[in-house]
């Protein structure tokens, strides 16, 4: 996809009546295509070459990449750095911010400074509790819950000012979304969090983990009475699983991972396991495609990111569409030059 | 007490309109209050309120309570004091992320609401940040502060 209004990479696009930013993120899925956005690890490193690295696998595949922040309760490189190094060559991050580790003082500053460094689109989350991490003695604040993060987000951009009610001089232009888990108890009351998360500004929204279509196929009807489709973006999350092993570790101890045991016994019971959860996969991404309401899937391959564009590819989700990164026109004018 | 704060989810109905009773005892108790001094009552009035939501909700004494939006089941026992619902970590048995042996407070707090009249559509208004402030004052006092208050 080419927008008429191409910026120079690193530069905002021209914001359009109607949209909260100026990013490619909302562009592409205002603009009704099925959207794809994938998950980057940041690394253990205080080198910028290393997140390049990173989001290159990712290359003519995704149109956003969610730079997480500090996931399950584990240090790596701060998500506003990841995103202030990926917007300077013209990627659109996605910024993750969880409640867990800075109050609301630090985070309004963060959003702030993110948005300055041209990050166009925020997930607002809680966060795993310390516990999970390799910190279990560190303080957990959890000053905000998502939702007020989202109130506090949506508030810095449209009413121009801090909770306290001090103005800025100039207001974020950010995309807000949040997460949602339709695969964790208590299951009616999912969908209407997912309404509150609306109220509260949420634009879009990643899902936990999907390996169960029905499960989702109910989650889904139920937001659809709720009058919420067309108020949201919802990017279900995917991934593929490696092993049996894996799949067994992940819904024991990962809370909020749920897989069924027809897809661990087919992991077991395959020759080569890797492959079979990617088709495994691609599956998925087929049958949540045709579900309604979807806007597009969230890939977490984590430990298997080249795996993306495998499945991605093979899923034909994107339809012939070679979403932007750094070169993509010179590539592909390239390509077509040799052909 | 754990047992006892899961009867109170059980029983969140009968604590409603109790609560309803009292909230308006309070309100008409505010000349007296006023007369004593708010500032002065605090404490007692803390104390007292520590200790029999303590005893049927684990209060921690936020002083902002939630319990009639919440099912009353209280937030604040949840490891990452959520006042809006429960976080995704919630495990397939209905127990918290974080202390595996405890049922999540918001799958009370979401039982507990079916059960209320008025909790039941508040359960879903988007609560606002806990302000750090009113931590250990009674909240008690400051609801019939605050409608009274209003009123004037």
């Amino acid at each position: 996809m080419i927008f008429e209004d191409e910026p120079e990479p690193g530069k905002p696009f021209p914001l359009l009546p109607g949209h909260s930013s100026p990013g490619r993120l909302e562009r592409v899925l205002r603009a009704g295509v099925f959207t794809v956005t994938a998950e980057l690890a940041p690394p253990d490193s205080a080198h910028g070459e290393d997140v390049y690295a990173r989001a290159r696998i990712f290359d003519g595949f995704v149109d956003a990449i969610n730079a997480t922040d500090g996931s399950g309760a584990n240090c790596h490189m701060s998500s506003t750095a990841v995103c202030a190094l990926l917007t300077r060559i013209g990627y659109s991050p996605v910024m993750q911010i969880s409640c867990r580790d800075r109050n609301r003082i630090a985070i309004q500053g963060d959003i702030l400074g993110a948005s300055a460094m041209g990050v166009c689109n925020i997930l607002c989350l809680t966060g795993d509790g310390v516990e999970a991490g390799d910190h279990p003695q560190a303080k957990p604040v959890f000053d905000l819950d998502c939702m007020s993060l989202l109130e506090i987000a949506r508030m810095l951009r449209d009413e121009s000012r801090f909770q306290s009610g001090r103005k800025l001089t100039s207001q974020p232009q950010i995309f807000l979304g949040a997460a949602e888990n339709p695969f964790a108890p208590p299951f009616d009351w999912r969908p209407i969090r997912l309404a509150k998360k609306v109220a509260a500004g949420a634009q879009f929204i990643q899902t936990q983990y999907c390996f169960d279509v029905p499960r989702l196929r109910a989650f889904m009807t139920a937001v659809e009475e709720l009058g919420l489709l067309g108020k949201v973006f919802i990017l279900v999350g995917v991934g593929p699983l490696p092993s049996a092993k894996t799949a067994a570790w992940l819904r024991n101890h990962v809370p909020g991972v749920h897989i069924p045991d027809e897809i661990v016994k087919r992991l077991a019971g395959a020759a080569k396991p890797k492959e079979e959860g990617r088709r495994i996969c691609v599956e998925l991404i087929q049958q949540i495609r045709d579900i309604k309401g979807v806007s597009g899937v969230h890939v977490m391959a984590y430990r298997q990111e080249e795996a993306v564009a495998d499945v991605i590819a093979t899923s034909g989700v994107l339809q012939g569409r070679v979403p932007w990164y750094p070169n993509r026109d010179k590539h592909l004018n390239d390509q077509k030059a040799a052909s | 007490m754990y047992a006892l704060r899961l009867w109170s989810t059980r029983h969140a109905r009968g604590l409603e309109s109790l609560y309803r009773v009292f909230e308006r005892v309070l309100v008409a108790l505010d000349p007296l209050w006023r007369g004593i001094g708010y500032e002065r009552i605090e404490r007692p009035v803390a104390a007292i309120e520590k200790a029999i939501k303590g005893l049927f909700f684990d209060c921690q004494m936020c002083g902002q309570c939630a319990l009639s939006v919440t099912g009353m089941s209280c937030p604040m026992n949840c490891p990452k004091q959520l006042r809006n619902g429960p976080c995704g970590g919630v495990r397939g048995d209905g127990h918290c992320e974080v202390v595996p042996a405890m049922r999540c407070v918001w799958v009370d707090a979401w039982e507990g609401s079916r059960r209320m009249r008025a909790g039941k559509t508040a359960f879903c208004v988007v609560q606002t940040p806990v302000d750090r402030r009113l931590a250990g004052k009674s909240s008690w006092l400051r609801v019939a502060r605050g409608i009274t208050e209003n009123r004037t």
